[in-house]
């Protein structure tokens, strides 16, 4: 018999606040986390703005920064959202959990390249159209910090949460870009089901808000140029959508077995119920135009849930805003709620956030237990001209209120095709 | 879940040995290392010059015609992974769409008989490390009077330098995803990234995925290289690599008492595995079955100086509990046996308590002396291994090791290879970072769960 699983605490790093309310607060009015670019020069970048978090401090935020002395960015914004996430489920009180029934499931992106080491190693030692790769090691072993190199590898998140709640239970990281985090949080909930562990530190972290983050986005084509109207340049299912907004920040939520929050008294925020993963198999640059590989996963969440598309009260979108994106999503959801899917309320928070990208999913989904909690449905903020391709109930502009919501469900799509769905229930 | 088993039935690897599982196996039989100097680039420049590089080989040969195209967005990690799936995917004698030559119908509408949709792939990863000589090319034009990236003209025109599709070259998910893409795999797909922890991880979770019904069959494991200047410097500046550059093929000792430093290897481990029923009644041949696995981890792990392995004990006793074995029940062990003494004496110490030699008579081998250690790999190179020699039921043995170091004498090395009777091997693997990760393999017997 497999375990139910809920979600005990929530916590966040967000563009948009240090906190849950103050992030639900900001998508719920569809206010805007976007602003120029300030942690890099990237004034003449095709894309010169994103969703930065504004103003972090790790201190005051993060306690026993001691023992996080060399963290990165992402790293310490993931240490703030599991400390709110931790107090929240009450696991600080008498000890906490036995800590070998403690594990940690993330999706979390590399840390930020050390960037002026690179560039300088990198460009001192070129000779003759190529690398000295003699001169380029004398230098970089000089110039290059053993800790800032080894902040990079992607498992280092979850290593300083592992420190930080002494856990010796399972530690996983996954990458699956822009679908990490759901991803963490569906196979979190398997680990907590096959009774492995009972409580799961899960979610996301990231920034790739670096300068060779954008250049990578900006040579895909990939992110909204839209330098002059960049407040409302992430505009998901919009016809003048020109593609997303390049975010940052970390969400972690702490999932549980039901009979451990029952027996420790905690409150249940919301049940996870269903969790599905597929691959389009289709084109490293495009998603499959049928959206048949994003259906798959939705109807693999549905099946893990034992339920039909009927029962969906309201769909947390990936809507990055890319014009491909947002119509082969439509297209997917068409084709799991059939006749419905015009009745089924979608909308995207990226609208607002920007795409966190590994830590997106995580965000959105707290987004989605805090619409159960207060019955409202957060808007598709800048929609203003609907495009044909994408024809559903958005959700424009104005958060709605859902006084029956019970059963939401969330999408996020890796590049590459890695799509993942999630269901939650009141 | 209930009732159904996971069986391996295809194991494809790229390693320093060779292409191909069975060079790896005999160097493990016969005693070779394939550790010599590095030859990729000049590494005079680094205290650690030898490494387990993978001779050159055309990733092209394992993809069809119509995505040969797609081999220039590959970094090398994604080719060793794409490399290792065709070799997989063959050894499981299973058409796919994306293998070439298998037949005059054209390709598999099928993968090995499974719908696309049942068959999932996880591919452990790594830190893909940018290709420096494209990035310096490309900031050339780019250069103010001090010879300094020019932000401002970088971002007006220097990029415009790099393909529009560089960054999907080192994106850590694009081993999954040109495997899938290739051999037309559309069911869960997921991309672990927990250094030496990653591949064993990997197959867990396909297992998992497996046993709870939302695949049929997966092909798991992990790949890739640290072998290019950013790789050396930082695991040199770990201080774990050797510096004993002068005799590559005896430098790198597991367990040893010569034992100084680890090298960099690099590779791909893809298994395939398959709901026991479905392999039987499709005939696969079936090296072994897996029936346990553990996950555990060191909080140490946050500081890349101390000193710890993972609480690997921990992952193996969870692997062993889910297999409902105990310590006399296990015949051999692939550890991780990195040849940095700390860590051998550690592992050793921790093999040793859960293994105590009064009550079995578990062996313990290395890979890593004949190939290096190749990070996300290493636990499917492992498990692989552990496969072929359930198969042909024959221990291979530790390369380099002579005589055991002090601090490793609890657990018994066999230096030769040889015939032995192996009913339940396990394999260990840990991560730098303090992820640890463990599986026990059973030969196969049939019958009911």
């Amino acid at each position: 018999m497999r375990q139910r699983v809920v979600i005990t605490g929530m916590g966040t790093i967000s563009p948009l606040g240090h906190d849950v309310e103050t992030l639900w607060r900001g998508v719920l009015a569809g206010r805007s986390g976007i602003s120029k670019t300030e942690l890099f020069d990237a004034r003449t970048f095709p894309s010169t703005f994103s969703a930065q978090v504004k103003d972090f401090r790790p201190q005051g935020l993060v306690p026993n920064l001691e023992n996080h002395a060399h963290a990165g960015r992402a790293t310490q914004f993931a240490l703030a959202a599991a400390h709110q996430a931790w107090r929240q489920a009450g696991l600080d009180a008498n000890g906490g959990p036995d800590r070998s029934r403690v594990g940690i499931y993330m999706g979390c992106g590399e840390g930020s390249l050390d960037f002026e080491a690179f560039t300088t190693c990198l460009l001192d030692a070129w000779a003759s159209g190529k690398l000295d790769t003699v001169r380029w090691a004398k230098l970089a072993w000089e110039r290059m910090d053993l800790y800032r190199e080894v902040e990079q590898e992607a498992n280092m998140v979850a290593s300083h949460l592992t420190r930080q709640y002494e856990v010796t239970g399972p530690v996983i990281n996954v990458l699956t870009a822009c679908a990490a985090s759901t991803q963490a949080l569906g196979e979190a909930t398997w680990l907590i089901r096959r009774g492995l562990t009972d409580v799961m530190i899960s979610g996301g972290s990231h920034s790739m808000i670096h300068p060779l983050g954008v250049t990578g986005f900006n040579r895909l084509t990939a992110l909204s140029t839209r330098n002059d109207e960049l407040a409302t340049a992430s505009r998901p299912f919009d016809r003048t959508r020109d593609g997303f907004v390049l975010g940052e920040g970390a969400s972690i939520l702490i999932l549980e077995s039901l009979e451990s929050a029952q027996a420790r008294g905690a409150a249940v925020l919301a049940e996870i119920i269903g969790f599905g993963s597929s691959a389009d198999a289709f084109r490293i640059t495009d998603q499959d135009p049928d959206g048949a590989g994003a259906a798959a996963a939705m109807h693999m969440a549905l099946k893990d849930a034992g339920l039909t598309a009927a029962d969906i009260d309201y769909i947390n979108a990936h809507g990055t805003g890319t014009s491909q994106n947002d119509s082969v999503e439509t297209k997917a959801v068409k084709s799991v709620l059939g006749a419905r899917a015009k009745a089924c309320p979608i909308s995207s928070v990226k609208s607002s956030l920007g795409h966190l990208i590994a830590a997106a999913g995580a965000t959105e989904l707290i987004t989605c237990v805090l619409a159960l909690r207060d019955r409202v449905l957060p808007p598709t903020a800048n929609y203003r001209t609907p495009d044909p391709d994408c024809d559903l109930d958005y959700i424009p502009n104005t958060a709605r209120p859902a006084p029956n919501v019970s059963i939401i469900m969330s999408n996020s799509f890796g590049f590459g095709g890695q799509n993942n769905s999630i269901l939650i229930r009141r | 879940m209930s009732g159904r088993r996971v069986v391996v039935t295809g194991l494809g690897a790229v390693s320093a040995a060779g292409l191909g599982l069975r060079p790896l196996v005999d160097a493990l039989h016969s005693g070779t290392s394939h550790i010599r100097r590095i030859a990729a680039f000049d590494p005079a420049g680094f205290p650690c010059q030898v490494g387990g590089e993978v001779a050159s080989f055309s990733a092209r040969e394992f993809v069809p015609k119509s995505y040969r195209k797609a081999v220039k967005v590959m970094a090398r990690d994604i080719e060793l992974a794409v490399a290792a799936a065709d070799l997989a995917f063959r050894d499981a004698a299973m058409a796919t769409p994306g293998m070439n030559g298998t037949g005059e119908a054209g390709p598999a509408k099928t993968v090995g008989g499974y719908e696309g949709s049942r068959v999932a792939c996880n591919i452990g990863a790594g830190l893909i490390c940018a290709n420096l000589d494209e990035l310096g090319g490309a900031m050339q034009t780019s250069l103010d009077e001090h010879r300094r990236l020019d932000m401002a003209r970088w971002g007006r025109e220097g990029m415009n330098n790099l393909t529009p599709l560089w960054l999907l070259k080192y994106l850590p998910n694009m081993l999954a995803c040109h495997v899938t893409i290739i051999h037309g795999l559309k069911g869960p797909s997921n991309t672990i990234t927990c250094g030496e922890a990653s591949a064993l991880l990997a197959i867990a979770e396909a297992a998992s995925q497996i046993f709870r019904g939302d695949a049929d069959a997966a092909i798991a494991g992990g790949a890739e290289t640290k072998l290019n200047p950013m790789g050396l410097l930082r695991q040199g500046k770990l201080g774990r690599l050797t510096t004993a550059n002068e005799s590559p093929a005896s430098v790198c000792r597991p367990f040893d008492v010569a034992h100084a430093g680890t090298v960099l290897g690099e590779g791909a481990g893809l298994l395939v595995l398959e709901e026991a029923q479905a392999a039987v009644a499709r005939g696969a041949r079936i090296y072994a079955e897996l029936v346990g696995f553990g996950a555990a981890a060191d909080p140490a792990g946050c500081d890349p100086l101390a000193q710890h392995c993972g609480n690997l004990h921990l992952a193996c006793r969870r692997a062993m509990d889910e297999a409902q074995i105990t310590a006399a029940d296990v015949d051999l062990v692939i550890a991780h046996g990195t040849g940095v003494p700390h860590e051998d004496r550690l592992e050793a110490a921790r093999l040793a308590e859960l293994l105590p030699a009064a009550s079995g008579n578990a062996e313990v081998l290395s890979i890593t002396g004949a190939i290096g250690n190749t990070y996300a790999a290493a636990g499917a190179l492992g498990a692989a291994v552990a496969a072929a020699a359930i198969g042909e039921q024959k221990a291979p043995a530790s390369v380099n090791f002579a005589a055991s170091d002090a601090g490793c004498a609890g657990i018994r090395i066999s230096p030769r290879s040889h015939a032995r009777k192996l009913r339940y091997v396990l394999v260990e693997t840990f991560s730098h970072a303090g992820q640890s990760a463990a599986a026990v393999l059973k030969a196969f017997e049939g019958g009911q769960a």
